[in-house]
């Protein structure tokens, strides 16, 4: 009961919740959202270029990423990346990459998926004039893309991309299943080492609350701020 | 790759004595789809319950219907899990949180109320959406015609906005399915546990993921299938999606 509630097992290990987990679980998060929005972009042009055959590859991979559950996903990567690097470096055995590159490379392929179908509904916003507009300028195609339509497609999806990476923040807790030590694996470490689960784990709880709260507070109003007078 | 490839393993018996590594994944995928559908119910119940409270004209409804959700979809899936599982036993009396812990299944249960409620917020949401998309005049016209608040939302309001978000309830019911792979860690042994075990007990790592795998895309293909059925059937005649 609460009366026995030990605030004291939280005090003590906040330095390693915060500077190994909350670090972990943050760098994890940002590094992912980038890549996943490179690489779910290039994914949203390969959608829309008009060549079939790479339209089909990119919807196969969306539509396959996204009938996998996350979990199942982060243990195909972690046993299937030592042996796509070793076929790649050419080395003799599967090589050892490390929970962090591992599950970097496996959230990025993931939330590609999930990314692109979001750059390609805001590619698809853009009024076709535009492009059009900008090919009797006599910009190419990639000039067109680049200084036309992605910016503007951008900004139309930004919060909606920035909600994709909250969802992502608490996302990147699966790699529980590794026993990497994100936040919430060094908040389950410490639960365990000390008998203080209720502790621990109503505290990451109440951060992962507060932090996802402010986050789409912040988005709404941004939301607010940069919607586009039409 | 220096892999050894055994694609034969499926029917060699598995050491848990419950027949082939093939029956250990069918059982899983048998206890996903149970945990999924039992979840699923949670989810359009008290996603129905919070969605219609949240368009209610009441401020304290619509307070309530914004914090549930708040609360569900501010916090990992995998936290909530572990609230109801290690938490909520620890908090409740003595007797109560010790029955709790000795129910036979606590897993399945403990996944399925956690899931659907994790779930029934998103429900909400959609919902809510749902019936705001209808023209005003809908609501109008039922008190015209005399309807309570009760009568305007099960005759006119629900069986309308329930066919508007078909579409959406089918990819948050595929959500369902795969959300239930999280309750792997609380010992659930569903499909994603079952394709572990048999990696763990057999090395055969890829041909363990790779019928994991097949059987997800199986569940989402009998699901997609299944709900353009449905759609079609239960279209609106005069919108986009009727005939």
């Amino acid at each position: 009961m609460l009366g026995s509630f030990d605030f004291d097992v939280i005090r003590r290990s906040l330095p390693y919740l915060f500077v190994d987990g909350m670090t972990f679980t943050l760098t994890l998060t940002a590094l992912s959202a980038l890549g996943g929005l490179v690489f779910g972009t290039l994914i949203a042009l390969m959608r829309l270029s008009g060549f079939k055959l790479l339209g089909r590859i990119a919807g196969l991979y969306v539509d396959f990423m996204r009938s996998l559950p996350l979990v199942l996903v982060i243990f195909w990567f972690y046993f299937l990346v030592p042996y796509i690097g070793q076929w790649l470096t050419g080395a003799s055995r599967p090589i050892g990459v490390g929970a962090f590159a591992s599950s970097l490379i496996t959230f990025i392929m993931f939330e590609a998926a999930y990314f692109s179908e979001i750059m390609r509904a805001g590619i698809q916003s853009i009024p076709r004039g535009q492009p059009a507009a900008a090919s009797a300028l006599g910009l190419t195609y990639a000039q067109s893309m680049r200084y036309v339509v992605l910016p503007q497609a951008f900004r139309n999806m930004l919060p909606v991309l920035l909600t994709q990476t909250i969802v992502l923040f608490q996302d990147t807790s699966l790699v529980y299943v590794l026993s990497i030590p994100d936040f919430l694996g060094a908040a389950s470490k410490v639960a365990q080492r000390d008998g203080r689960l209720v502790e621990m784990y109503l505290f990451a709880a109440a951060v992962y609350f507060t932090i996802s709260c402010l986050a789409s507070f912040g988005v709404r109003r941004l939301q607010a701020r940069i919607a586009i007078v039409r | 790759m220096n892999y050894h490839w055994n694609w034969q393993i499926f029917f060699e018996p598995n050491p848990t004595g419950s027949g082939t590594y093939l029956d250990m994944l069918l059982s899983g995928l048998a206890l996903t789809i149970k945990t999924a559908l039992m979840a699923w119910i949670i989810a359009l119940v008290f996603g129905s319950l919070i969605g219609v409270l949240r368009t209610l004209p009441s401020k304290a409804a619509g307070w309530i219907g914004f914090a549930y959700v708040e609360f569900f979809r501010n916090m990992p899936l995998l936290v909530q899990l572990f609230l109801w599982f290690f938490v909520l036993p620890e908090l409740l009396p003595r007797a109560a949180g010790l029955w709790l812990k000795q129910l036979p299944n606590a897993p399945f249960w403990t996944a399925s109320i956690g899931v659907g409620l994790f779930m029934s917020a998103r429900v909400a949401v959609q919902l809510a959406a749902g019936i705001a998309s209808l023209p005003r005049g809908q609501k109008q016209a039922a008190t015209a015609l005399g309807l309570t608040t009760a009568q305007t939302y099960r005759y006119v309001l629900l069986p309308m906005a329930y066919r508007i978000i078909l579409p959406p309830l089918t990819s948050e019911f595929l959500n369902t399915v795969k959300n239930t792979a999280v309750a792997i860690t609380i010992g659930l042994i569903e499909l994603t546990g079952q394709a572990r075990a048999m990696q763990e007990f057999s090395f055969q790592v890829f041909e363990a993921f790779t019928a994991a795998t097949i059987m997800y895309l199986l569940i989402n293909f009998v699901v997609v299938t299944g709900m353009r059925l449905l759609e079609r059937k239960v279209a609106i005649p005069g919108y986009i999606a009727g005939k």
